[in-house]
């Protein structure tokens, strides 16, 4: 059982980092803790808890900024925004059912640590395109910042980018500065039934060429579609296709009737309005078909959307669905000691590139599986070089990402 | 402004790098003609010149993986450059470096429109990707002012924006993947056609990064489907508080327009005597709205916003009936700077970022400076994101003038950071902006910083002098120093 210390000011928490440093022993770096069973298994004697550092420290809605500490739970951050009918635009979604913790529970260190980003990824970008600035101590037990609180800054290098997706291995941060935007009036989808997977991608293409400025673009084969709470799709019992539009009314009903138009071409056209298609996308955004299959080992497979059906169609035990146009591949598996990492992989290889990432299996596959995707030798070496240059001790959740970083 | 002293071991090696590099780059691609450099010997920021020790223009990605090893090798110093239309300096050649120009790097490599996505080269212009993907109704969103000269590479380097990032995003987050060659000669591959590298965003910290982490080869950006409709609207307002106000109800009603430009009335003057856009003369600030979509859309949000600037106490209001009136409305706006440029025989360019509802007091501070330094100033800024362009009226030929230009222009980037904001929107800090790093960042922020650097390139060969204010070893970056055996806080609430 670990010994966790949970720091109530910056200068504790600096004094908590130096304090490992001295003692060379690595620490577990957590907010609300989540999202600990993401990664690979790491040993850690210390616990580092910043939930203490929580709460809203600015939120300006017409300057299109807000501060944050890191244990902030998400769910406040959005309850806040959605007063002044704002979001975030980046749509992350909440993983703690996905990885067997409680809904509602996760922070928004966490979303960024992790680059979290839902299905208008393809369009507003990820957590790391939101990001704008933090305060935090370094693996060198070194209070610093990086970035700012405005939106357009190249001052130095962007090292907010580097804070997303580093899960906690570079830097402990205090408080988080990000962009918000407004929310959409309306949000309807476009369903297209019973189409198979490289049809389904060609619809989602033909739609994202389109000037219609599609915002999400999901494949659900049928296998998959029962686990929806929208009727629409849970009781249509074939493959649903769906396309969303987001914006000022009289537009959102213009493009909708220009999709329904454009797609009519391939097979049975529907249409959700805003009630249904918020909480489709929600179900998306915290990938349900999956947080309800919790025996599946999952996968999460980012390739070029042309591609992502080529992906599943090499892995035929897989159940899956796609998001991000089919760039996007959620792959369930049945539990296996390598977790199919090599034909997974092999899959993944064989479009050409992208990554697959094994987001959920037990801590003892997570020890000796490559839960992230395997680099070359010189980009891992620079990975290194870079987790050194911000904590040249390796107390920061060490090995979390790959083996020594 | 300092540049570090040229090494003089370097410069008396010169004809034998110049005959090293030959090897690499046979036939013209090695230029050591003093004649031949000077074209090189500064970039947009024209105030600073230096002839580089030798230019060389590579064309293919194993060249520069063989001078970048070369001079790394030989401990020689490296200066990237694009099209040379930075306006910090950040391609200003160094005496006893190496220039190493992309230019030959122009040609666009893929096209991929079902993944909606480009492939190339770094030389190519940022309109040029424009150029190739139109015939489709495609186009390359982030559109700095310089689009039709500048390069992909320079601005993945520069992390660029233009009037529409405020919707559109920066270079960062239209960039999928790059090659890039590190000064070792290690050819790296990022990213590609997919979303969101794995392991640490490098990506991300190599836009942006001057130049200074290694050299960028080949690029893969997002391209988007032209919006159906763009219409702009013409606003003046009798203070540039209402202006503001305005932007601000604007972004408040959660309309994100494709662009929000403000002049200040210097700047309308000196553009409308220009260029005749049909600028109002009689406001202290004017407001161009661009709103691009559906037309249902771009027509229902016109009429918003005029309501909006109704409320805020526009008195002037017109908006584009047409493409030709729309693009006469950006004419004025775009020809600003040469605008100004007659009405000065110099003028500084500046870019910092405030947090927008601290302009009127930001803007009233520049007029006391200007009026202390005793040099106009017209603004032009990118209302949306707060991002300014003060520039700079001064006479280079009038003895201490550049000087005080330069001491207003770095008091004007102080009280940018002061009130909350950033030395450098868009442009980068390059030469320019490197001495006043320290007024937003501490010691502790710039050294984290040049440890990453450490992590890219060891010896401080990429483009030195760029960017950080003091240079230091990586050795010396790198040591800790450790206090054992301290209990933590020991009050601190443990389980």
């Amino acid at each position: 059982m670990s010994d966790t210390m949970r720091p109530e000011t910056l200068d504790q928490l600096r004094d908590a980092v130096a304090w490992a440093v001295a003692e060379e022993t690595p620490l577990e770096i957590v907010a609300r803790g989540t999202k600990r069973g993401l990664g690979r298994t790491m040993q850690t004697d210390h616990t580092l808890d910043t939930s203490a550092f929580s709460g809203i420290s600015l939120y300006e809605a017409d300057e299109l900024v807000m501060s944050a500490g890191p244990g902030t739970m998400l769910a406040e951050i959005e309850a806040a925004l959605a007063a002044q009918n704002q979001q975030l635009a980046f749509e992350p979604g909440d993983w703690g059912p996905l990885l067997g913790q409680p809904a509602g529970m996760g922070s928004i260190a966490g979303i960024f640590a992790c680059n979290i980003a839902g299905p208008r990824r393809l369009k507003a970008g990820a957590a790391r395109d939101h990001i704008l600035g933090f305060k935090g101590v370094s693996g060198r037990g070194e209070i610093y910042k990086a970035g700012s609180r405005v939106v357009k800054n190249v001052t130095g290098y962007d090292l907010p980018k580097l804070f997303c997706s580093a899960y906690g291995t570079l830097t402990v941060a205090s408080e988080l500065t990000f962009k918000v935007l407004p929310a959409p009036e309306k949000t309807y989808s476009v369903l297209i039934l019973g189409l198979d997977d490289a049809t389904a991608a060609s619809a989602m293409a033909l739609a994202m060429t389109s000037p219609h400025e599609v915002s999400a673009a999901a494949h659900l084969p049928a296998g998959i579609t029962a686990g929806f709470g929208v009727s629409y799709v849970r009781e249509a019992g074939a493959a649903v296709t769906a396309i969303r539009v987001e914006g000022p009314g009289p537009s959102v009903e213009h493009r909708c009737r220009e999709l329904r138009a454009l797609l009519a071409g391939f097979g049975q056209v529907e249409e959700l309005h805003t009630h249904n298609s918020l909480r489709f996308w929600r179900e998306l955004a915290d990938v349900a078909p999956f947080a309800a299959r919790p025996d599946m080992q999952l996968w999460r497979v980012s390739v070029a959307p042309l591609s992502g059906p080529v992906v599943a169609a090499a892995l035929p035990d897989a159940t899956y669905y796609f998001d991000w146009a089919g760039g996007l591949v959620w792959l369930g598996l049945p539990p296996a000691p390598n977790a199919h990492a090599d034909a997974v992989r092999a899959a993944v290889a064989a479009t050409g590139g992208g990554h697959a990432t094994l987001i959920r299996a037990a801590a003892d596959v997570r020890a000796t599986v490559p839960v992230f995707q395997p680099q070359d030798a010189a980009l891992a070496a620079l990975s290194r070089r870079v987790k050194d240059s911000f904590d040249p001790r390796g107390v920061l959740n060490p090995g979390r990402l790959y083996p020594g970083a | 402004m300092q540049m570090p002293e040229p090494d003089k071991a370097i410069l008396a090696r010169r004809a034998e790098i110049v005959a090293a590099l030959r090897d690499i780059v046979p036939g013209e691609g090695v230029i050591d003609a003093p004649e031949e450099m000077k074209p090189y010997e500064s970039d947009g920021l024209t105030a600073y010149r230096t002839l580089p020790l030798i230019v060389v223009l590579p064309s293919t990605t194993a060249q520069v993986s063989a001078i970048l090893r070369y001079c790394h090798e030989n401990q020689v110093k490296v200066v990237p450059r694009g099209a040379g239309t930075s306006l910090s300096g950040g391609a200003l050649p160094l005496a006893d470096g190496v220039l190493l120009g992309l230019g030959k790097f122009n040609r666009v490599l893929d096209i991929d429109y079902d993944n909606r996505c480009a492939v190339v080269q770094p030389g190519v212009t940022n309109l040029g990707i424009t150029a190739a993907v139109q015939d489709r109704g495609f186009y390359y969103a982030p559109d700095p002012s310089s689009q039709i000269a500048c390069t992909i590479g320079g601005n993945v380097a520069e992390n660029s924006g233009g009037v529409h990032c405020l919707k559109y995003g920066l270079t960062t987050n239209n960039v999928l993947g790059v090659e890039m060659v590190l000064i070792d000669g290690t050819i790296l591959r990022i990213g590609g056609k997919h979303l969101d590298a794995e392991g640490y965003d490098l990506l991300g910290i190599i836009i942006g990064s001057e130049g200074l982490l290694g050299v960028v080869t080949e690029v893969t950006v997002r391209i988007l489907q032209k919006p159906a409709v763009a219409r702009a609207v013409l606003l003046g307002f009798p203070t540039s508080e209402s202006a503001g106000n305005c932007v601000g109800a604007i972004i408040g009603a959660g309309i994100i327009p494709g662009g929000m430009e403000m002049m200040d009335r210097p700047a309308i003057h000196a553009a409308e005597d220009f260029v005749h856009a049909g600028y109002p003369r009689d406001v202290e600030a004017l407001l161009i709205v661009e709103l691009d979509g559906p037309a249902v859309e771009v027509d229902h949000l016109i009429e918003r916003v005029e309501a909006i600037a109704t409320a805020n106490g526009a008195v002037y209001n017109r908006i584009s009936q047409n493409e030709a009136e729309r693009l006469n409305f950006w004419a004025g706006r775009k020809a600003a700077f040469p605008a100004v440029g007659r009405i000065s025989p110099d003028y500084f360019c500046m870019d910092g970022t405030i947090p927008r509802r601290r302009l009127p007091e930001v803007l009233t501070r520049m007029t006391e400076l200007s009026q202390y330094y005793g040099l106009g100033v017209a603004n032009v800024f990118h209302a949306g994101d707060g991002n300014l362009h003060p520039l700079i009226l001064y006479d280079a030929n009038k003895p201490g003038e550049l000087q005080k230009a330069e001491d207003f222009g770095a008091d004007i980037l102080r009280l940018c950071v002061e009130v909350g904001g950033v030395l450098t929107g868009e442009h980068g800090v390059g030469v320019e902006k490197r001495d006043l790093m320290p007024a937003m960042f501490t010691e502790i922020d710039l050294k984290q910083q040049q440890r990453l650097k450490c992590a890219f390139d060891p010896d401080g060969l990429l483009n030195p002098g760029k960017v950080f204010p003091q240079l230091h070893r990586c050795a010396e970056l790198g040591r800790m120093h450790i206090h054992r055996g301290q209990l933590p806080f020991p009050d601190l609430p443990r389980f």
